[in-house]
């Protein structure tokens, strides 16, 4: 097998492994717009990580962070609806880093491959990226999880049991960003909140409780990347919209299928 | 509060709210609020919507600010909540053997016995989304329970359930507080059943329009205002103090038990 492909699995499944089992979340807590927006400002990462001459791996990192950090922050002192807030940031972080990329001089920088991916040329130094942020969200996540399930079940009563509801909320939003920062290479940045949606909604009725949903979530993830890479190899389709394909087949299968006694 | 002959004088202060008041946008939603919740006691805070009853115990449980006032909480005080209105997503497969453990990880036995003891065992494997209304209330309460809590907080426990559901909650509610000797503090607007099961009401519009045992309150003109003509209508409990007899919840005739009760208005 070619090295590009073996490099664009790897990265596939780390992809889908981290939005797998945050995607579910997203799916319960109804933040599906708040992943679109971070996607969407994370290209501005890549313009200020030319503008900056700085990795555009970094870039990317802190402007999901960013962006996060401060939708948590206008969230909590806010006078606007939560998707209005959101859809003004998607937009305009979106727009600023379209703009602020015509401004990098003396690089061509392939918007397509940003936007919608370009995981035939993740190189081996994307994979260790990738491996070492994989590492660090699963970890938190896991640590996490409890207190995490309990406020995105009910927040007061998570807070009256002793949740530090802030805290946690906090940490999964930038682990969010994490993924999304990680997937953008990959899936590309319109796309990449989608693999954080579909699986996630796909696993429900194969599920019987939260952390068998989000396992389910991952393979169904896994199985997209390897059909849409296979669709990619042979028919020269584009690797990430071919992924998202393959999960939203698998969706539809999943939803046409009568439901199965589970 | 003068001249309280029920037991709560004796036992433990767990928590007070001195002089609470708090406006939002100008307008005024509690006014100098205070009150004290007893180890082994109910107080029942009842009041039409928009009295303020939901934030009263939000404010309590730290899960809103006070503009004025003081809230002291004993140290390190165990709280079992019962929120008013829990809706779970219907892409969460969640069961209620995990939704009662997310309040704290139990063991399975201490589980069964908790939901057998508010009569919920038998939808332990169910999705939370397949119970009724009252079996998520009692479900609600098993994992408050599961917390072993010093003072239980109940925002309308009876919502969504029958009337004679309802009846059935207020006594096991009633039935806990003996044998628990946990204080209790319950938002309610099912005035006659809460009146029968009470050991203090405390009459709630943005101010405190009057407190004290059930008997009194439903005496005092400013309850009347508000209630008399549902007080009336519901006939049960609230004037069982003009008789010689209470009735039970099925409306069967028995002997009043003597002095507690009959006391009370000594003081009115």
């Amino acid at each position: 097998m070619d090295d590009f492909i073996l490099r664009a699995s790897m990265a596939g499944v780390l992809v889908a492994i981290l939005t797998g089992v945050l995607g579910v979340f997203i799916v319960w807590r109804r933040m599906a717009y708040f992943g679109d927006t971070v996607s969407h400002a994370s290209l501005l990462g890549v313009s200020l990580g030319f503008l900056l001459g700085i990795s555009v791996n970094l870039g990317i990192i802190l402007a999901s962070l960013s962006i996060a950090l401060l939708m948590i922050f206008l969230q909590r002192n806010r006078g606007l609806s939560n998707d209005t807030l959101l859809g003004i940031l998607a937009h305009s972080a979106l727009s600023l880093g379209l703009v602020v990329l015509a401004f990098v001089e003396g690089v061509s920088v392939d918007l397509n491959a940003w936007l919608f991916g370009d995981i035939l040329a993740v190189s081996n130094q994307d994979i260790m990226v990738f491996g070492v942020v994989a590492i660090l969200v699963l970890g938190l996540l896991f640590y996490i999880w409890k207190p995490l399930l309990s406020l995105t079940v009910h927040e007061d009563l998570a807070r009256v049991e002793g949740v530090n509801v802030t805290l946690i909320s906090t940490i999964y939003t930038l682990l969010i960003a994490l993924t999304i920062a990680v997937g953008m290479k990959v899936i590309g940045a319109l796309l990449i909140s989608s693999m954080l949606i579909i699986p996630a909604a796909a696993s429900r009725k194969l599920s019987s409780s939260p952390a068998k949903m989000s396992a389910i979530a991952v393979i169904i993830g896994i199985v997209s990347v390897f059909l849409g890479l296979a669709l990619s190899y042979w028919k020269d389709t584009p690797a990430g919209p071919s992924i998202v394909i393959a999960s939203s087949f698998i969706f539809t299968l999943l939803h046409v299928i009568p439901k199965q006694s589970h | 509060m003068p001249g309280n002959l029920t037991s709560q004088n004796s036992s433990q202060l767990l928590a007070s709210l001195s002089d609470i008041s708090l406006s939002i946008g100008g307008r005024t939603i509690l006014q100098d609020i205070s009150l004290q919740l007893h180890a082994g006691s109910i107080l029942s805070v009842i009041g039409p919507n928009g009295a303020g009853k939901s934030t009263l115990l939000r404010i309590l449980l730290g899960l809103q600010q006070a503009d004025l006032g003081e809230i002291y909480r004993q140290k390190n005080l165990r709280i079992g909540y019962v929120p008013q209105k829990v809706i779970i997503d219907a892409q969460l497969p969640l069961s209620v053997r995990h939704f009662v453990q997310l309040g704290g990880n139990k063991a399975e036995t201490e589980l069964k016995t908790v939901l057998t003891e508010v009569g919920a065992n038998h939808v332990i494997d169910f999705p939370v989304q397949s119970l009724s209304g009252g079996e998520f209330q009692r479900v609600l309460l098993a994992r408050a329970l599961l917390r072993k809590p010093q003072l239980l907080v109940l925002d309308e426990p009876a919502q969504g359930v029958d009337v004679s559901g309802q009846a059935q909650l207020y006594q096991l509610i009633e039935s806990l507080v003996k044998e628990h000797n946990f204080g209790v503090l319950m938002v309610s607007h099912d005035l006659h059943l809460v009146m029968a099961r009470t050991d203090k009401v405390l009459c709630l519009n943005q101010h405190i329009c009057c407190s004290g045992h059930p008997e009194d309150v439903s005496k005092h003109p400013e309850y009347t205002n508000l209630f008399g003509d549902l007080s009336e209508a519901a006939g049960i409990g609230v004037y069982m103090h003009h008789h010689d007899h209470e009735h039970e919840l099925d409306g069967h005739v028995c002997p009043l038990k003597d002095g507690e009760k009959c006391g009370a208005h000594l003081h009115g």
